[in-house]
């Protein structure tokens, strides 16, 4: 299992992902962090048999609600993931894999809704409390 | 993602308003805002509020050789423009002229750059366009073979950027002067197969585009461009248009100026007359096709495109020729490589004012910076390429919505998602998102 932290440290909620894939790689799991650059994910989900993605979402819902996506058996939302940097994000990234047949056997995707993507904001309480459920979430798989 | 969202500005008067409150497919966050008055336009402002970030007053106070590293922070797409961009003024600044050698492992990387920005754009961003696809994934599901090759030629640009500057984003190993460490023969060679892969992909994909419908629209751009002696400008070169302009780089300033605008946070570039000008593949084409390796003209040609492009829908057919060209060129200069004496030229700090530009594969960057007598950078000025494109963006756009009134408020929509995308803007790099309104008032 491999899981890919995605987001921006410096914006606020979006450091969600990376700050679980830190936790987890501190406790000897692998775990790396990301940019939202959709064609990078591809390359790293090509070949490998699990993966777990973390990325911080933005659907309306309460902040630090946590949304667990099982890629492969259901479309990921396009709408609740386009805060990455580039257009070419999370959703579609998985969507691409499915549609060029590489989408790894095991694939989940957790978000966490965030409240704020300012430059330099801080991590919200609750999106904090939903960070350490992702990480004993995902402890608990492996 | 894109949201519409109709309503009526002004009570007193019929009319609608057109919101598309985020443009997806561009890099960055922006907004148009468009009023139209009994089917005339009276306003287009492409909107940035991608928040400024001030590069140039933090490179203050710092030495010349932190300035290609800091700058390649402006854009994660194209870092290699602003790496190069600051060590060719600095080099002009300090008189350091760099072994051939090193001219040619700068002109592989920057070719690096190019393959990764311009396949990432065309096939991944702007060719769902041309097929009436939303999303790109959309795009992957009708040619899935399409897309993978796409993908693993944008792939080719990554590695070449490895190889020769340490990482993919923000490379590590450029320096003012040349390079920290000249990469190895045999890891440069062990680039060849993939290299071969990416001009016949680049070609393949550059067939499958020109298959699209392109939207029938022609502008006299007044084209800006770098032109060398020696190749189809990418790194080096002096300042040329089709309007006969051709001066040295230093004399940018004297010829263009940037504004601020009230509905903009990136600066708006304009020639000295207040027209505006494009910059970019087709501004290159048009300048410098000539130039172009004979297979690459080939291509041009096979792909339908004449001595000059007016057509800027057609752009994404440039950047695959221009793709083309560099995974040649990358053929070239990996084919002959030998490990340079020397990675970087020595040099002396002292006072003095440089420019440099290269050809960023959104149009030219041009840098220039003043130093003082220890290499300290007292002044800064970096013109990104999309806030020269920006005026001609909304020149585009008022020419394209007055052809298309007749378009309902998606379908123009549409449209000028379009036109915008011609530009593959990286509104991130001018000052993330697009806003659209059309008010037809």
């Amino acid at each position: 299992m491999l899981v890919i932290g995605v987001g921006n440290r410096l914006r606020g909620d979006d450091a969600a992902g990376p700050i679980v894939a830190e936790r987890l790689a501190e406790m000897g799991i692998a775990a790396i962090e990301r940019d939202g650059d959709g064609t990078r994910l591809l390359e790293t989900m090509e070949g490998a048999d699990e993966i777990v993605i973390v990325d911080a979402m933005r659907s309306g819902a309460a902040p630090g609600t946590i949304r667990r996506i099982d890629a492969v058996r259901e479309p990921v939302p396009a709408g609740a993931f386009h805060y990455s940097s580039h257009a070419f994000g999370v959703a579609e990234a998985i969507e691409t894999a499915r549609a060029i047949g590489i989408l790894p056997a095991r694939l989940v995707l957790y978000g966490i809704e965030g409240a704020r993507f300012d430059f330099g904001a801080p991590v919200d309480a609750a999106v904090a409390e939903a960070i350490a459920g992702v990480v004993s979430e995902i402890v608990g798989r492996d | 993602m894109s949201r519409v969202e109709t309503r009526n500005p002004d009570r007193d008067a019929p009319g609608r308003v057109i919101k598309v409150d985020a443009l997806a497919r561009v890099e960055g966050e922006g907004a148009l805002y468009v009023r139209v008055r009994d089917d005339l336009i009276e306003d287009v402002k492409f909107r940035i509020f991608e928040p400024p970030r001030f590069f140039e007053a933090l490179l203050r106070g710092r030495p010349y050789s932190d300035a290609p590293d800091i700058t390649a922070r402006i854009c994660g797409i194209c870092p290699i423009a602003y790496m190069l961009g600051a060590s060719r003024a600095m080099e002009d600044a300090l008189g350091v002229v760099l072994d051939a050698p090193l001219e040619d492992l700068r002109q592989l990387i920057y070719c690096g750059e190019w393959i990764e920005s311009h396949v990432l754009h065309a096939a991944m961003l702007h060719a769902p366009d041309f097929l009436g696809m939303p999303d790109a994934f959309a795009f992957a599901k009708a040619n899935p073979d399409a897309v993978k090759a796409a993908l693993r030629l944008k792939k080719l640009g990554n590695t070449i950027l490895e190889a020769v500057g340490g990482r993919a984003v923000h490379p590590v190993n450029l320096a003012v002067g040349g390079f920290y460490r000249a990469p190895k023969k045999h890891e440069l060679q062990a680039l060849l197969p993939e290299i071969e892969f990416g001009i016949e992909a680049s070609a393949t994909l550059a067939k499958a585009f020109a298959g699209f419908d392109f939207p029938d629209f022609d502008y006299d751009y007044t084209c800006v461009s770098m032109r060398s002696d020696k190749a189809y400008a990418i790194e080096e070169g002096r300042l040329v248009s089709n309007r006969g302009l051709d001066i040295p780089v230093a004399a940018f300033p004297d010829h263009f100026f940037e504004e601020h605008v009230a509905h903009s946070n990136a600066l708006h570039g304009r020639m000295r007359d207040g027209s505006p000008y494009l910059v970019g593949p087709i501004a290159r084409y048009n300048n410098n096709a000539g130039q172009l390796s004979p297979a690459a003209r080939d291509l041009a040609r096979e792909i339908g495109l004449g001595a000059t492009v007016t057509n800027p829908f057609k752009s994404i057919l440039v950047r695959m020729v221009e793709t083309f060209h560099a995974c040649e060129e990358s053929l070239r200069i990996v084919a002959g490589y030998e490990e340079p004496e020397r990675a970087r030229m020595p040099i002396e700090p002292r006072a003095g004012k440089g420019s440099g530009v290269t050809e960023a594969p959104r149009g030219i960057c041009w840098h220039s910076y003043e130093l003082d007598d220890e290499g300290r950078i007292v002044g800064a000025t970096i013109v990104p390429p999309t806030s020269q494109n920006q005026p001609q963006i909304e020149a585009d756009l008022a020419c394209v919505i007055a052809r298309n009134l007749d378009l309902d408020d998606e379908a123009l929509k549409w449209r000028c998602e379009q036109t915008i995308r011609n530009y593959d803007p990286c509104i991130s790099c001018a000052t993330h998102f697009l806003d659209l309104t059309v008010d037809r008032v």
